[in-house]
């Protein structure tokens, strides 16, 4: 059968092939040879060799978008799969009304991140000046609260959503088993619960922390980087260096950054996998 | 036996109980919850003027309540309607096409074993980590070069970019599916592009719905990617239109943008409220998947 399926391969492969050539393959290795040249259009490319990493991390906007996404990211990992898995616990008990408040928490989602962004927008906006302070285009505290409430609102229904589903997988003997035993609710969901669920945990860490780390949309609505690039995450910087600094050597510069950054999503990703694998168990 | 019964029955009052104040403690979260879009809604009944950050969380009064007025301006001024139908195509096309070419290279890749198709596997798998940022500049003028760039042939773009995601997910399904069948087929005479689309297909129908709720859910709501690639002055969806009228400050009239929101959010919300069992599923097998 494989031969006869071979022979099918303009069919069923080329298509595909053709298209992550254009859209990914192509766009990709072209973008690590323009992280080492000048360009202003990509009809004048002088190459400079590493000449545009050193600007990189002497560009103190990217250091501190840096830190700034950084912090984020961990402060809503944490947020985020905390509250998720409570409301997962709280939802899986049978309490009335569970079908609705799972449809509510997920709903969110549903809303693109530019959306989200102007609707928070508005809302604290509000808040903060019936609070008498300054609002969040002059307001770096705010805009990184902002963020990490706006992120928590959309993200925590689509971790609930895994988390129940872990829950649910986990048998019933396993649990009937421990309260025979005399297992307090507590004992049940540390020892028995939480490790039966650790493959849902990688997973909802592992979304969260590159949704976190790669946040554009939200940031670009939401905050827009005021004040003055102090609100900026990683990717709206690549994209401002892109598309908002005037100067021959800027673009150059944002293909570099954006390769440091392809680097870093590369680490934490391997590194959070690495680590909540060795947590799994087996039933 | 009756002290365990009477305790057991103690218990089961207690958690009655215990479950009733969590329903009430759900409701009142679910109401601050959804307050963010209910806010929207009220701000976008009032007029212009009553529209301030001071005055957002106050409800329409008779002076201030504005009707339908916000809607039709904002739908006018916005060309609402030409983004709602540019994005609804770029959708549709883009989802029908990476279903078809990735189901179709999955196969190939999960029944053929050669170097080639495992390079492919691989490198989809690599595309599904790599952030936008790194190829988006590269990947406008590529799509400038080739002329990719109107709403009728984007989805060719987003075919080679959501293609590691797709291939990722039908893959993983294919590789579960007894081969029995296949070669019973393949005896009885088919050909493989007939058995692909007759004996695959339909047992794929699961994963395909799921990767079909996630790819729509990502195009949808997708602004880069269109930004860059689709020149704003002829051709806008509907996040590069919100960005566009709401992006530009000075002259921003808040009333009929958040008419705007609100019309966006709606076919969106209508189209969860029916479908939630096939969009909470796909959520889920994509991230057992994942």
């Amino acid at each position: 059968m494989e031969k006869s399926v071979r022979k099918y391969w303009p069919v069923f492969l080329l298509p595909t092939l053709i298209a992550f050539t254009i859209g990914f393959l192509w766009p990709f290795i072209w973008g690590i040879y323009l992280s080492f040249c000048k360009f202003n259009t990509v009809n004048k490319v002088k190459f400079v060799g590493i000449s545009n990493y050193t600007r990189v991390f002497s560009d103190s906007t990217f250091v501190h978008a840096f830190w700034f996404t950084a912090l984020f990211t961990l402060a809503s990992t944490v947020l985020i799969n905390v509250i998720a898995f409570l409301i997962a616990v709280l939802l899986t008990r049978g309490i009335k009304g569970t079908n609705i408040f799972r449809t509510i928490f997920f709903m969110p989602n549903l809303i693109g991140g530019i959306v989200l962004g102007y609707i928070w927008q508005i809302l604290l906006d509000g808040l903060l000046s019936n609070w008498g302070l300054p609002l969040l285009a002059l307001n770096e505290k705010a805009g990184f609260t902002g963020l990490l409430i706006l992120m928590g609102w959309q993200q925590i229904g689509y971790m609930m959503i895994i988390y129940i589903a872990g829950l649910q997988n986990v048998s019933p003997d396993l649990i009937e088993a421990a309260e025979i035993d005399g297992a307090t609710p507590w004992q049940i969901l540390t020892k028995i619960k939480i490790p039966m669920v650790m493959p849902s945990v990688t997973i909802c860490t592992f979304l969260t922390l590159t949704n976190s780390f790669k946040l554009f949309d939200q940031n670009l609505s939401l905050t827009g980087g005021e004040p003055a690039k102090k609100s900026q995450m990683l990717a709206l910087n690549i994209y401002d260096t892109f598309y908002a600094r005037s100067g021959g050597q800027w673009k150059g510069i944002g293909q570099a950054k954006a390769v440091v950054f392809f680097l870093l999503v590369v680490v934490i990703a391997l590194i959070q996998l690495r680590a909540t694998r060795t947590k799994e168990v087996q039933a | 036996m009756a002290v365990v019964n009477m305790e057991k029955k103690q218990e089961s009052k207690r958690t009655r109980i215990i479950n009733m104040i969590l329903s009430v403690v759900f409701a009142l979260i679910c109401l601050v919850y959804i307050y963010p879009i209910f806010l929207i809604v009220t701000n976008s009944l009032k007029i212009e003027s009553a529209i301030s950050t001071n005055t957002a969380f106050k409800l329409p009064t008779a002076d201030t309540f504005a009707g339908i007025a916000n809607y039709i301006y904002g739908v006018t001024k916005m060309d609402f309607l030409s983004s709602f139908l540019y994005s609804l195509f770029i959708t549709v096309s883009s989802v029908v096409l990476i279903i078809l070419c990735c189901s179709m290279c999955a196969w190939y890749i999960s029944r053929v074993n050669t170097l080639a198709s495992k390079a492919m596997y691989y490198l989809c798998i690599f595309s599904m980590v790599v952030p936008f940022q790194m190829v988006m500049f590269t990947l406008a003028k590529t799509a400038d070069t080739l002329k990719l760039n109107t709403p009728f042939n984007i989805c060719i773009i987003y075919l080679g970019f959501g293609a590691g995601l797709a291939v990722f997910m039908f893959t993983g399904f294919m590789k579960s599916m007894p081969l029995e069948i296949e070669e019973a087929a393949m005896i009885d005479g088919c050909s493989p592009i007939q058995m692909f689309f007759r004996v695959v297909m339909p047992i794929t129908k699961p994963t395909t719905i799921s990767t079909a709720i996630l790819e729509t859910m990502w195009v949808w709501n997708d602004y880069l990617l269109p930004t860059l690639v689709l020149d704003i002055k002829k051709y806008r969806t509907i996040p590069m239109d919100i960005q566009y009228f709401r992006g530009s400050y000075g002259s921003v009239q808040m009333a009929p943008m958040m008419a705007c929101i609100v019309i966006t959010i709606i076919p969106v919300i209508l189209l969860y409220l029916f479908c939630q069992k096939y969009i909470i599923e796909g959520v889920v097998a994509g991230a057992v998947k994942g």
